[in-house]
């Protein structure tokens, strides 16, 4: 796994990437962008869910308006992650928060298209049953702790 | 002239008097604390521009087009506006830490001009075509003026966003 790690930080495309002055700060930037959209494609569901935000209008039509905005932040967020991942992967290879982000990474996006997306598109009906809430948490919860571990890695 | 360097050396001795205050210098020196304020600024960026990004494309006539517009803005506005809270209460730390690096930052004094701007672009959103929203709301596609508001706001914020990310690069680019 580490050979791999290496591998990659040691593409020529990488080391060409981390000697430019502009590039490594642009991808960063796009990421915190789609930072920005992935939060509000979360967030304006999972309110929801919990009863707090739009709760005249059914859950489902706030997470069918909600989807193309998460899928279009995903796109965003997983290439420019990718290679800012590669520009220094042997330096999260030991890094705790790094497995954490990338495990709750896997867990959110299959929370996200399985279970989630069943109960979100499933109530045509404004109740918010306890397990709809409890859904809208694991979500918070799992999305919160991909942020931090990212902000985390970040630091010296 | 004179006056011109008295009005600078003024706002200069302020930001030097400010950077050797007790707090500015604990909250520079304590490591924790201060990645602690920079991480509670970088993760609201999720909450307040990620509401005001769904407000904006709404007003752009590009996502939630089946909530009326009114629902929209009454609904998100207070979470965008308890997000705005955190990140300048944290971005204010953030510049009481390093006032003198801070204010000499370039990509700083444009993303403090961007702010006002944005600022600039919700007042007059409010007092202008907000004011007529019944005539609109529930328009899949809002008016040129709400269209304008809402492109207007989400330029600036991404521009935002991209400038507060750059800052980090003050040093890397211009002084280095």
């Amino acid at each position: 796994m580490l050979a791999f790690f290496e591998f990659l930080e040691y593409a020529p495309l990488l080391v060409d990437m981390r000697s430019s002055a502009w590039l490594f700060p642009a991808i960063a930037s796009v990421h915190l962008l789609g930072l920005a959209m992935l939060g509000g494609a979360v967030l304006v569901v999972d309110l929801r869910l919990l009863g707090f935000v739009l709760t005249r209008q059914p859950v489902a039509v706030v997470g069918r308006a909600a989807e193309p905005w998460l899928i279009a932040s995903m796109l965003v967020m997983l290439p420019t992650g990718l290679l800012l991942f590669m520009c220094f992967a042997t330096k999260y290879y030991y890094l705790t928060a790094f497995w954490v982000k990338v495990t709750c990474l896997l867990l959110a996006l299959a929370f996200t298209f399985s279970i989630r997306r069943r109960i979100v598109m499933a109530d045509d009906a404004n109740a918010t049953t306890r397990g709809a809430k409890l859904v809208a948490v694991v979500s918070l919860a799992l999305w919160a702790t991909i942020a931090l571990g990212g902000r985390l890695i970040g630091f010296p | 002239m004179s006056d011109n360097v008295a009005r600078v050396m003024s706002i200069l001795g302020f930001l030097e008097w400010l950077s050797a205050t007790s707090g500015s210098v604990a909250l520079r020196e304590s490591h924790y604390f201060f990645l602690a304020v920079l991480t509670v600024h970088v993760l609201t960026l999720s909450v307040f521009a990620g509401m005001a990004a769904i407000i904006d494309l709404r007003l752009l006539g590009l996502a939630m087009r089946q909530v009326p517009a009114s629902q929209i803005v009454a609904q998100l506005v207070p979470w965008a506006t308890g997000g705005f809270i955190v990140m300048v209460t944290s971005g204010s730390l953030l510049f009481y830490s390093a006032p003198l690096e801070r204010s000499g930052n370039l990509f700083f004094r444009t993303k403090l001009v961007l702010l006002v701007l944005a600022g600039l672009n919700v007042f007059v959103f409010h007092k202008t075509v907000y004011g007529r929203v019944a005539d609109w709301d529930i328009d899949r596609v809002p008016p040129a003026s709400a269209r304008l508001a809402g492109g207007v706001g989400l330029a600036l914020w991404a521009g935002i966003i991209v400038l507060g990310r750059m800052m980090a690069y003050q040093d890397y680019w211009f002084d280095g």
